[in-house]
């Protein structure tokens, strides 16, 4: 097992390194440079000097990446061009709200997802199983940004019921604040125990995070099913059926049990469309997050946010997927003895 | 399905050809659905000039935000122009992108693969580490960094999407080859002396594809809707040219009151995805051999 992590470990740092690679690459291919918008519209010829001096654009290449990446390590992700303050202070503040949102996403994405494919598989074309993946289909089909805007106008719009966007009321904030120990709102609220500044952040979670559950929704119900329906057509589940073990323990304890690695599969790629889907979910739902920071960062070109961002959004996702390698050997004593 | 009934006369082979269709058709009732709505959209995109009422982009002020009535079927937008004719010369844009996106994809990944696969040893852990890179990034979020490294504009958005997609056809093919790449026939073409090229093109890449061809068809409607996504928030197209994303992004601001302005987009971007899904669904389901239903 330490043999095991101490790989997966090894390889994560290698891609990691990959990704640093492809974010420099893509800080250097800008097509108006960083100079120019540090120092706006006709800059003399030695104030271009005196930047490219800053920020040591007038070293080669290589000498470049070698300091990108000793900055990086040092935790200095460079400074946002738009407010002046270092990137990771910026990211930071913004990490929490992102995977708030992610996170809850998730938690109802399993929640919902595994037992409705669970239930179609056991009930092939049943009413559930044909609503399932009509829904499936249509849900894969659905655009984000349309779904939310929808979303918006019938709870927002019509019915009054939620918020429109953003993270809590900002009276609440002006009031009643609460002290940010975790940066989730749910958790540092009840911490708190200001329960009018949770129920406004409940309310305000609601939308993004059904917009994220729909659109993820089918691909884990559709997966979820399609390998029921191939375990649950294997010899020992008939054997356990004709013994007479009761049919929720041959679906959720034989089954799901065998279907546990390729789900934990789809449950790591599933963050990663959630953290994609979070960019314009943030952006539309006015969400403090890492998201909607990446946009607008990218509308005020301020190229270091936007590749800060993008590096902690890609760890994060690999981390997630460590995680979930790691995990195999927990469900999977095969490769425990391997 | 076949007819296996030796005392009735030998159907003719167009005969036949005609109940395999139908048997085919009777059993893909979905597939026939996705295929018969995507040749609409894609008639309904040539024939948009004749058919459009009105001139996509002719703002009449005068005519804001009329809601969908007898003059202008889906209402008009905030500059007065008709969202029926800009949907529909829309479908051209979603069609050309999905096409180019998946092509291009298709164009960087397969070679890849097919090197990676066949070649083994070094360049197959360089390559495939190379794409594991790649893939680390959560979707989306590498298409949204390149363009924004390239500059905004649809055609960076597309080459974007393509480049961020390729290293899923790289894997893809490279499975495929190395499945071919132990069949008999490649040894006894190898043992006879036919060069490595002329096997690659000759042998090995029209037997391999298959999967390629069904990832493409599959990946078709994401690449469609993640072109929206990035024209929605502002990465890809750019007015004046016609596009669903860019549609439902330039009236966010008044969609609460006017609803009809995203309505009619979203709904395209939706039908158009889902023929295309339904027709990804079929292929696979025809050329996967793991279905079995070839």
């Amino acid at each position: 097992m330490a043999k095991y992590i101490t790989q997966r470990l090894a390889m994560m740092l290698f891609i990691l390194l990959g990704v640093l690679t492809i974010t420099f690459a893509l800080s250097r291919a800008l097509p108006g440079s960083p100079v120019e918008m540090m120092l706006g519209n006709h800059p003399t010829a030695e104030q271009i000097a005196a930047a490219r001096t800053v920020l040591g654009l007038d070293k080669p290449l290589p000498m470049q990446y070698l300091k990108y990446i000793g900055d990086l390590l040092q935790g200095d992700f460079g400074t946002s061009l738009r407010t002046g303050r270092p990137v990771l202070e910026e990211v930071t503040r913004r990490v929490g709200a992102t995977f708030e949102l992610t996170f809850l996403a998730m938690f109802w994405v399993v929640v919902l997802g595994v037992p409705i494919g669970v239930i179609s598989a056991a009930r092939q074309n049943s009413v559930v199983d044909n609503a399932a993946r009509a829904g499936s289909v249509a849900g894969m089909a659905f655009p984000v940004f349309i779904l939310a805007m929808g979303l918006q106008l019938v709870f927002y719009g019509k019915l009054n019921w939620l918020p429109l966007q953003g993270r809590i009321d900002a009276s609440i904030l002006l009031d009643s604040p609460f002290e940010r120990v975790t940066g989730f709102y749910l958790i540092d609220t009840l911490l708190a125990g200001n329960f009018g500044a949770l129920w406004s952040a409940i309310k305000h979670l609601t939308l993004p995070v059904l917009t994220l559950v729909i659109v993820t929704l089918a691909t884990v119900t559709r997966i979820t099913r399609n390998m029921m329906v191939e375990v649950l057509s294997e010899e020992y589940i008939r054997t356990a059926v004709s013994y007479g073990v009761p049919t929720y323990r041959v679906h959720y304890a034989y089954a799901l049990k065998a279907t546990m690695i390729p789900l934990l599969t789809v449950v790591g790629l599933t963050f990663g469309y959630l953290l994609g889907g979070a960019v314009v979910v943030e952006f539309i739902f006015d969400w403090p997050g890492l998201g909607g920071f990446v946009v607008f960062s990218i509308a005020q070109n301020d190229f270091p946010a936007v590749m800060g961002a993008t590096l902690v959004l890609a760890t994060a996702y690999l981390s997630i997927n460590l995680i979930v390698d790691l995990l195999y050997h927990l469900v999977d004593p095969r490769l425990r003895v391997q | 399905m076949s007819i296996q009934n030796h005392s009735l006369p030998m159907p003719s082979r167009t005969l036949s050809r005609r109940i395999k269709a139908r048997a085919f058709a009777g059993d893909n009732k979905l597939f026939v659905f996705g295929a018969l709505l995507l040749l609409v959209i894609i008639l309904l995109a040539l024939f948009a000039p004749w058919l459009a009422p009105y001139e996509p982009n002719k703002i009449v002020f005068s005519q804001k935000l009329i809601a969908p009535d007898w003059q202008h079927w889906m209402g008009t937008d905030e500059f007065g122009r008709d969202i029926l004719s800009r949907v529909l010369y829309g479908a051209r844009t979603s069609l050309v992108i999905g096409v180019t996106v998946t092509l291009i994809a298709m164009l960087i990944g397969i070679p890849l693969g097919l090197l990676s696969g066949y070649f083994g040893g070094r360049v197959d852990t360089l390559l495939m580490r190379f794409s594991d890179v790649f893939l680390a990034f959560p979707p989306l979020l590498l298409p949204i960094a390149i363009t924004a490294a390239l500059g905004s504009g649809l055609a960076n958005a597309m080459l974007a999407l393509a480049v961020s997609w390729s290293p899923w056809y790289a894997r893809i093919m490279r499975g495929a080859v190395v499945r071919v790449r132990s069949e008999n026939y490649i040894q006894a073409a190898r043992s006879m002396g036919v060069s490595h090229t002329r096997i690659l093109l000759r042998h090995v890449l029209p037997n391999a594809t298959t999967p390629v061809i069904v990832q493409g068809s599959m990946d078709f409607g994401y690449t469609i809707l993640a072109a929206a996504s990035l024209s929605f928030i502002g990465l890809g197209a750019k007015p004046p040219m016609v596009e669903w994303g860019l549609m439902a992004a330039s009236s966010r601001s008044q969609f609460l009151e006017s609803p009809w302005t995203v309505l009619f987009p979203g709904l395209a971007i939706f039908v158009l995805v889902l023929a295309v899904n339904l027709v990804g669904d079929g292929l696979r389901d025809v050329l996967d051999p793991k279905k079995g239903t070839r």
